[in-house]
């Protein structure tokens, strides 16, 4: 980008040659088209039509998306999908914050403990998921163990309906927190010295330092973490699916499983692509929900 | 870089001061405590439980320490539960969909930081935010129609989904730092196109490649879905194979965990081996990537 700006004769080189990069960009079209671009389409297509696997295919129309609008089940786990959310997007951009900042000292071990803290972001998701599992149990899982140690009653968590998807979302922040961590982390080593310098010879406080200054400045980064976490939490499947499926009854379905369901337990292709396509503008509104709310903080850090 | 841990001084201060000093250190060795430990905590639980016995593992209050440890978990995995047949087919699925995207991904990553095609890296950027399942659906649906459902190709050609994306987008931001002039000069000595790919730009992208690669094993290595729905019996990648042969098949934790090892190590270890590419890697992909 900024070659562009200071050697334009180089740029006007290049451009020359544009028709050879091109040939480096046509293999990986051709994978893209096959196996992402021509599954969107296949998808809107499908959504059209009345069909399960093993029976002919009928055009409907748009009657798969009339029915979706008054399915109570799939009007609940888009409820359900947003409670989860809203959880695990909050919850780990406070904590990963906080461990931010931690990090961002010097002290000894550091960087071992970096590396122990980033290491569930890496783990195989179903893998963690059944450990988890054993930690839930309500009768030998030790996480009911752990509270009467503190001299807290023993809790059902997944088993319960209200507490099933607070449950699922500890896994989630216990998964992705350092991943906020890393992107705050970053923002934080390029801040710049001197606000702090003059701030602390007027005598502002810690706090204060962090709200007025460190705050605002990472604010770009916390917006990024957020827009990451919302996409990855609005579409997390492995956790659910292997600790609750969905339940109690249907407690903790989120659209993701109902989709689940409807496409590899009911063979219902049709319906399942309406779903899809309904899922995929939320997750693009709530994208471009808070792309707008960076570059009004932008305007705001910058006014 | 401004720190509050500095190196005690002998000084003349009040001792007053030398105390509250000692105790934010404390109170920060503490805090730093309470951030690690759940994530050390949840795997050390996990090697636990996969080196006892059954009964210890189901006894309450629990038995934290393996006395004597066992390893006929791990015995009995192999054995009896085939995990290494699925480990090989983790292997192939990974090591084959991200030996293709190596080969597709990174001449196109180069051809798109060259011609500064921006919006290729906005497509790749919606594939980044549709769920894994939408593209299951229709792929699912083909391979019914070309009979190729159960097979390993099949996984292999959805696995691409995962690692395509990731290594355009890593490869294209990497040969956009690299210094044009260098391939400039090159040219001058009369190479082609592919020749300042081959012998110019590519030696130098060797990092980019490394993270690119690793990374994309990774994704692909964890995903969970692609394997539940697409793979038979004997075509199971590992976690599929963990969900569906010892939660539903049998249960008992020993195994379980067991299993669950085998499955996360390979990752863990890649992923300490290149931590500050990984690192890097990741951040700056995000940062980019809104």
């Amino acid at each position: 980008m900024t070659n562009a700006a200071t050697h334009p004769p180089s740029s006007a080189f290049f451009a020359r040659r544009r028709r050879n990069y091109r040939r480096f960009v046509i293999p990986a079209l051709v994978v893209v088209g096959a196996v992402i671009v021509f599954p969107w389409l296949f998808t809107v297509y499908m959504s059209a039509l009345d069909w399960k696997i093993g029976t002919t295919a009928h055009f409907v129309g748009f009657d798969n998306y009339i029915k979706l609008a008054t399915n109570q089940r799939f009007i609940e786990s888009i409820g359900h999908t947003f409670y989860f959310t809203l959880l695990a997007v909050v919850i780990p951009l406070v904590l990963g914050t906080i461990a931010a900042l931690i990090f961002h000292r010097e002290f000894p071990f550091r960087g071992l403990m970096r590396t122990i803290f980033t290491m569930p972001m890496m783990a195989t998701p179903v893998a963690v998921a059944l450990v988890w599992t054993m930690m839930f149990h309500p009768q030998q899982g030790v996480l009911n163990y752990l509270l009467s140690l503190v001299g807290l009653p023993p809790s059902l968590w997944v088993y319960s309906p209200t507490l099933v998807i607070p449950s699922l979302v500890l896994v989630e922040i216990w998964h992705w927190t350092p991943l906020v961590m890393l992107i705050v982390l970053g923002g934080l080593a390029a801040l710049p010295v001197e606000p702090y310098e003059s701030a602390r010879l007027d005598g502002a406080s810690e706090w204060q330092l962090f709200r007025f200054i460190t705050l605002p400045l990472v604010m770009p980064f916390l917006i990024v973490a957020a827009v990451i976490r919302t996409i990855d939490a609005v579409k997390a499947f492995d956790t659910i699916y292997v600790i609750s499926q969905g339940g109690p009854g249907t407690a903790s379905e989120t659209i993701n499983l109902y989709l689940y369901l409807q496409a590899f337990a009911f063979y219902n292709i049709g319906n399942a692509s309406a779903v899809v396509v309904v899922f995929f503008a939320i997750i693009l509104a709530l994208a471009l929900l808070l792309l707008h709310v960076r570059q009004r903080a932008q305007w705001a850090v910058a006014a | 870089m401004s720190s509050t841990i500095a190196v005690p001084l002998p000084s003349a201060a009040p001792s007053r001061g030398r105390w509250r000093r000692l105790w934010r250190r404390i109170g920060f060795a503490f805090a730093v405590i309470v951030i690690v430990s759940p994530a050390i905590l949840v795997f050390l639980w996990m090697l636990s439980l996969s080196l006892k016995n059954e009964i210890d593992n189901l006894a309450y209050p629990p038995v934290f320490i393996p006395d004597p440890a066992t390893f006929k978990n791990y015995v009995q995995v192999f054995t009896e539960n085939s995990m290494g047949l699925y480990f090989w087919n983790s292997v192939v699925v990974s090591g084959g969909a991200t030996l293709i995207a190596l080969l597709v991904g990174v001449p196109a990553g180069y051809g798109i930081a060259r011609l500064q095609a921006h919006r290729l890296t906005v497509l790749i950027l919606i594939a980044r935010m549709t769920p894994a399942l939408s593209y299951l659906i229709p792929l699912y649906a083909v391979f019914q129609f070309l009979g190729l459902n159960n097979t390993l190709t099949a996984l292999v050609v959805t696995h691409l989904v995962i690692t395509v994306p990731i290594i355009v987008y890593i490869m294209a931001g990497y040969f956009e730092t690299l210094p044009r002039e260098l391939e400039e000069a090159a040219l001058i000595d009369g190479g082609s196109a592919w020749t300042l790919f081959r012998y110019v730009a590519l030696p130098l992208a060797r990092p980019g490649i490394v993270v690119g690669t690793i990374l994309a094993f990774i994704f692909s290595w964890n995903n969970f879905v692609f394997g539940a729905v697409l793979a038979g019996r004997a075509t199971r990648t590992l976690p599929a194979a963990v969900y569906n042969v010892l939660t539903f098949e049998q249960l008992a934790w020993g195994p379980l965990a067991a299993a669950a090892i085998i499955v996360t190590l390979p990752v863990l270890i890649l992923t300490v081996f290149i931590q500050k590419e990984i690192v890097a890697g990741l951040t700056h992909g995000g940062v980019k990537g809104a």
